[in-house]
């Protein structure tokens, strides 16, 4: 049985998205005229900033898009759903982001946006345009660290990213914050059911009546294992567990949280895992600086979550509260 | 058919994209078992915008190299994705194969099948036995020219489809190293790879539509 979606033509789900958000948003986002692909910030790029190039594949609102604005990113390229935006479209986000002093590309860390986001650095090298990059790799459920994903803690890393930039700090300082921001971030997440092209209406994945697969990624991709379902407690406590072994943090520490809807799954859910995760955290000692729980990086309709945590220091502490206004977020 | 011009050509582009249209769904479900589940639609949007770019395209008064551009620039521009940047560089590898000529005899055939192969190679920086569409591409490449000597285009690609069904069949004993299903490790094993499997399926249509050109 094909699964239901308020669409029109499947192949025009990416215009129509960005026509919608351009018109509910016209004071932070605007559509480059040539390049329809290339969403810019109103009150972004200026010279002697670096710029900030956020992008990849559309599904996953309000990443990336709704992340563009004064304070984070300068543009995003938009992909089709899942899908690596081609270079074109990130080599002109990066023209519209340049202030001369280089641009970050920043995105997670898959084939496909690898391949694209590079043929657009080589083509921008072209134009004089110093890129350089940093990937996201926050997804703690795969093992290799060079393999991991970038998920959820993008919320964080292009947070920090962005209020480095916003700084007017270095070309040096703003890698180096991206890349500190991306080693500071773990998100682990749990996929209860699936989401569904707008191409092809049929369920992406198949999990039993009682099964969850914990691990999964944003686009479906299998996860680190398939158990019956459990407990709002259990899950979170497996996917801190996960989480936790990876940041080693000490008694008195302190961290940002991100409980996440990867779509379907509601806010009340949401906060029964957050009131675990604060348990937990009070009980290793670890101060909860922040929480934010929502919808941040979706997965179209898939019900499951993931929680993010962003160790903090000093630096990051202070990138995490300058203050960003984009379409879909704002901070300070 | 001894070779193929321009206008043969896109007529083999165009038999490929029906290919894909009509095979999308299979390719979309391989895909979800390993992957992100979006192959087969990645694979449509890509050729449908090729067919469209061609259509556009004076075959009679461009040499192939021009419409394996064009077809590439399509593509990209379409898709992004992983196929985008490995099947648009594939195509221009093959449009530098046959630079200057006017026509795709045997031996040229044989080069662009291994010009593509290594273009799929040297953009996604895989090898032999990684679960990709490159072991699909090399032993196609490796087939169609060792029957280039054969002087006939037919056999040829016959020769470089069987090798690719071989190929793409062989991904099922194979754990995914590189691509996103590489994070799946051993629960790869038993599914074929939705790259290797469109790849079999474009030089299989590839060899059908020279046996038979259409009318």
């Amino acid at each position: 049985m094909p699964t239901k979606k308020l669409i029109n033509d499947p192949a025009d789900v990416i215009e129509e998205m960005l026509e919608g958000i351009l018109a509910a948003h016209p004071n932070h986002l605007k559509q480059l005229p040539e390049s329809r692909r290339s969403i810019v910030a109103v009150d972004g790029p200026r010279p002697g900033k670096v710029g900030l190039v956020i992008g990849g594949g559309s599904g996953h609102e309000p990443t990336f898009l709704g992340f563009v604005g004064k304070g984070l990113a300068d543009a995003a390229a938009i992909g089709n759903v899942f899908a690596s935006p081609p270079p074109d479209p990130i080599l002109e986000c990066a023209k519209a982001a340049s202030g001369g002093t280089g641009v970050l590309f920043m995105y997670g860390n898959y084939a496909g946006d690898v391949m694209n986001f590079d043929m657009a650095a080589e083509m921008a090298a072209m134009d004089d345009i110093d890129v350089r990059t940093v990937l996201s790799t926050d997804d703690v459920a795969i093992e290799d660290k060079a393999r991991r994903r970038g998920v959820a803690g993008n919320f964080f890393i292009f947070k920090a990213a962005g209020a480095a930039c916003d700084k007017m700090l270095s070309f040096d300082d703003c890698e180096r914050i991206a890349r500190k921001a991306n080693d500071h971030t773990f998100t682990m997440g749990v996929a209860l059911a699936p989401c569904s092209l707008p191409q092809t209406l049929k369920p992406n994945f198949e999990l039993g009546p009682d099964e969850m697969e914990v691990g999964m990624g944003i686009h479906g991709e299998p996860g680190v294992f398939r158990g019956p379902m459990q407990t709002a407690d259990a899950v979170t406590d497996q996917l801190l567990d996960r989480i936790l072994a990876e940041m080693q943090p000490a008694r008195g520490d302190k961290v940002a949280v991100l409980v996440n809807s990867l779509g379907a799954t509601p806010l009340m859910e949401l906060y029964l895992i957050n009131r675990r995760v604060k348990q937990r955290l009070d009980d290793l000692g670890i101060a909860i600086h922040r929480t934010w729980v929502g919808n941040y990086c979706t997965s179209m309709e898939m019900a499951g979550m993931s929680i993010t945590l962003h160790h903090l220091d000093g630096e990051l502490t202070e990138m995490l509260e300058h203050p960003c206004d984009c379409a879909m977020f704002r901070a300070g | 058919m001894i070779s193929l011009n321009s206008a043969d050509l896109v007529a083999l582009f165009v038999a490929v994209a029906e290919a894909i249209e009509d095979d999308k769904g299979r390719l979309s479900e391989l895909d979800g078992v390993i992957g992100d589940g979006d192959h087969g639609v990645t694979m449509s949007i890509g050729f449908l915008a090729v067919r469209k770019a061609l259509d556009g395209l004076d075959a009679a008064g461009e040499a192939p190299t021009a419409v394996f551009n064009t077809a590439a620039k399509s593509f990209l521009g379409a898709v992004g994705a992983s196929a985008g940047p490995l099947y648009a560089t594939a195509f221009m590898r093959a449009g530098a194969a046959v630079k200057d000529k006017a026509s795709i005899d045997a031996a040229a055939m044989a080069d662009v099948i291994a010009a593509m192969a290594k273009g799929v190679q040297d953009r996604g920086k895989a090898e032999s036995g990684e679960k990709t569409m490159v072991d699909a591409w090399l032993p196609a490449a490796t087939a169609a020219q060792a029957a280039a000597g054969s002087g006939s285009l037919a056999t040829v690609l016959q020769a470089a489809a069987v090798a690719a069904a071989e190929g793409a069949e062989s991904t099922r004993q194979m754990v995914a190293t590189k691509g996103r299903s590489a994070n799946l490790g051993e629960r790869s094993l038993g599914h074929i790879d939705p790259g290797a499997a469109s790849t079999a399926l474009i030089v299989a249509t590839m060899a059908k539509a020279v046996e038979s050109p259409a009318e």
